[in-house]
């Protein structure tokens, strides 16, 4: 009797889940990067899988390869009958404005962006600068040469926000820290190029820097690598990288996109789904410094004091950290 | 070796060519659990049958007939121009840099010449660079072509990043043209003229190529400066025997390319996009290395060959839509397996098709 009625009951939560699932249909629109690129588009990946392993719920996902295919993808998601379509990046910003104004009745969400302004569209934007703040803090208070590096990816003003956010970490933790910086490159490929990120953290390193931070996507492998095999300190991005060096990894400054995905496809599914902006920062923890077993032994107390005041500082306001998107310039 | 009918040198090697590029991409396809027969029937429908299919695939379509055009150009003279993505970067530039300054001032009807004229002009600056150092210094075409590929990149950059930069948003990105600058889609013409059309990017820039093909092949076939420039290509020593201007020809070949190159940008930015975006060339100008070698350097190849490629991009992505298994990889592979078999082992078929016609002419 009790294992019929538990058939009965597993059948029935089958039918509803399938119910449900007919209605709901989540999709997914990742950008040039592509879904595996270890580090933004993947720890949106990371949010959507955890969404489907948690509620048996397919996603429908697409990567673009090029400009055009933005709107095209999301057209297409929505006449393939998507009730939620989450765009990546900021390049996807004006596709789905679009997309969004032709489609009152599918709910869209994008990652990245902030100035846009639609009744069925959920923006998240993260304050890179305040967690890349706390990692020039850390990096700072580490280097026993005064010298600490940063390799970004592609040069354009998101990853400037990085660099500037580091900078003033650096400097306003220990007065006259001395910041190394090198862009990867001006195409997309600077996205994905270890070989040239192991090469821009070498000639750092052999100038002095002996932290060395990275805004760089698959590039930042490289760099990761050299400061390993140099005996230097590399501090990972996006998502936490300390486990791809134990011991060589200081940090990571992580982004929470996979929460923000995650979330996304969560309030959708259970109907509570809002527009508007969000704006994560360290007080939201959209964005924070990783620290666990791999890295444990080379943080000090000393250091994991003053990070931790620059973050109470940051969250209570106390410290202002400069944006670079909010003046095209960074002061320091 | 006697040479082969005219029917089978032009249309039956390339078919089987490409037939032999899917036969091996089909095996693929069924290496990962998918049937080949269905991929492909996606793949055609995806191109050629879906609503608005077509017009996604001629849009591509437009993008490699400009850079196939201005690559084979410049290989008549037996110039490698491996640098269309940066002339079609800076012609980008140059269209919007007319916009810009003039939507606001002048009516769309005379702002798009100027801005199409501004395209080809910037592209055309690009590419004389690297021509004139052949010419004159002997830097080789191949080196300073894929260099001035990345400094265009940076240009780029710099500038959407900073002074051209749309205000308010981090995409670098400048602001949307005035839409009587723009050149009109043609869904929209098809709507004024009664018909119901799908909305797709394909815009005027489609016709354009189709005149600047034939433009093309009026230059190289019908000119004396056309009969100069093959002239040259087949043997420089001869040519300049002959009287011919080498070094002035080299550059001129190389302004002709960039500018066809450079107006790669009206499909993307005058047409599709309406405002200059970063990376908008997406590796089209090296694509166009392809489709110049698979069209034989001739317009009419080169259309069918930048179609072929059209239907793969657009096809390509519908595949990725239909098949979770199937990614954008597998559709790279595909499109390289193409390029191999047509490109690079172009004349495999050759000694075989050779032996077949001979033995039935005797």
């Amino acid at each position: 009797m009790r294992l019929i009625s538990l058939l009965a009951g597993a059948a029935l939560a089958a039918l509803a889940t399938a119910a449900s699932a007919a209605e709901f249909k989540p999709a997914v629109v990742f950008d040039m990067g592509g879904k595996f690129d270890k580090s933004f588009n993947e720890g949106v990946w990371a949010g959507v899988k955890q969404f489907m392993d948690e509620t048996g719920v397919e996603v429908m996902e697409f990567e673009v390869t090029n400009e055009t295919q933005r709107e095209q993808a999301m057209r297409r998601m929505v006449s393939r009958g998507a009730t939620i379509v989450l765009g990546v990046g900021f390049a996807q910003a004006d596709a789905i404005d679009k997309v969004a104004a032709d489609n009152p009745n599918v709910q869209f969400a994008i990652i990245d962006v902030s100035w846009l302004d639609r009744p069925n569209l959920r923006q998240y934007a993260f304050k890179e600068h305040e967690g890349s703040y706390l990692v020039g803090v850390a990096a700072a208070k580490k280097s026993a040469t005064q010298k600490v590096g940063f390799v970004g990816g592609m040069d354009i003003p998101l990853i400037r926000k990085f660099a500037c956010g580091y900078v003033q970490g650096a400097k306003e933790a220990i007065a006259g820290t001395e910041v190394l910086q090198n862009m990867t490159g001006t195409t997309p490929t600077a996205w994905n190029d270890p070989t040239k990120g192991a090469e821009l953290a070498q000639s750092q390193i052999d100038r002095g820097a002996d932290v060395i931070y990275h805004a760089a996507g698959g590039t930042g492998m490289g760099v990761i690598r050299a400061a390993a095999d140099a005996g230097k300190l590399a501090i990972g991005v996006d998502s936490n990288q300390n486990g791809l060096a134990p011991g060589h990894v200081l940090t990571s400054m992580v982004k929470r996109v996979d929460v923000a995905a995650y979330e996304t496809f969560k309030d959708a599914m259970a109907g509570s789904f809002t527009p508007g902006v969000r704006n994560l920062g360290l007080a939201e923890n959209g964005v924070d410094w990783a620290l666990d077993e791999n890295n444990a032994g080379l943080i000090t107390d000393e250091i994991k004091a003053a990070v931790e005041a620059a973050r109470a500082g940051i969250v209570a306001g106390t410290i202002k950290v400069h944006n670079y998107e909010d003046t095209g310039s960074c002061p320091f | 070796m006697t040479p082969l009918p005219r029917w089978v040198e032009l249309g039956l090697l390339p078919l089987a060519n490409i037939s032999l590029a899917f036969l091996v991409a089909g095996a693929v396809v069924a290496l990962i659990g998918e049937s080949p027969v269905e991929a492909m029937a996606v793949m055609l429908k995806g191109a050629f049958v879906y609503d608005g299919a077509l017009g996604y695939t001629l849009y591509y379509t437009t993008n490699f007939m400009f850079t196939g055009l201005a690559v084979s150009v410049a290989f008549h003279a037996m110039l490698f121009n491996i640098g269309a993505e940066g002339e079609a970067a800076m012609g980008g530039l140059g269209a919007a840099l007319v916009c810009i300054a003039l939507d606001a001032v002048l009516p769309g009807l005379m702002v798009i010449p100027i801005a199409i004229a501004g395209a080809a002009a910037f592209g055309a600056a690009w590419a004389v660079v690297p021509g004139w150092l052949q010419a004159r210094r002997g830097s080789h075409i191949v080196i300073t072509t894929i260099m001035f590929n990345f400094i265009a990149a940076g240009v780029l950059v710099s500038l959407l990043s900073g002074p051209l930069m749309r205000a308010g948003q981090s995409s670098p990105q400048t602001r949307d043209f005035a839409e009587a600058a723009r050149l009109p889609f043609l869904h929209d013409i098809a709507r004024a003229l009664g018909f119901p059309a799908t909305a797709t990017p394909l815009n005027l820039s489609f016709l354009i190529a189709l005149l600047a093909a034939f433009g093309v092949w009026v230059l190289i076939w019908r000119t004396r400066w056309g009969y100069a420039l093959r002239a040259v290509g087949h043997s420089e020593g001869a040519a300049r025997y002959a009287g011919i201007p080498v070094p002035r020809m080299v550059v001129v070949a190389m302004a002709v390319s960039g500018a066809l190159a450079g107006c790669m940008a009206l499909n993307e930015i005058l047409g599709a996009q309406g405002r200059l975006v970063l990376n908008f060339t997406s590796g089209y100008g090296f694509t166009g290395i392809a489709v110049a070698l698979m069209g034989r350097n001739h317009p009419v190849g080169i259309f069918f060959a930048a179609l072929l490629f059209g239907a793969l991009y657009q096809g390509g992505a519908e595949l990725d839509f239909e098949f979770q298994t199937i990614t954008r990889e597998m559709v790279v592979l595909i499109q390289g397996l193409i390029i191999l078999f047509s490109g690079a082992l172009a004349l495999m078929f050759v000694p075989a098709l050779a032996r077949i016609f001979r033995a039935r002419a005797q």
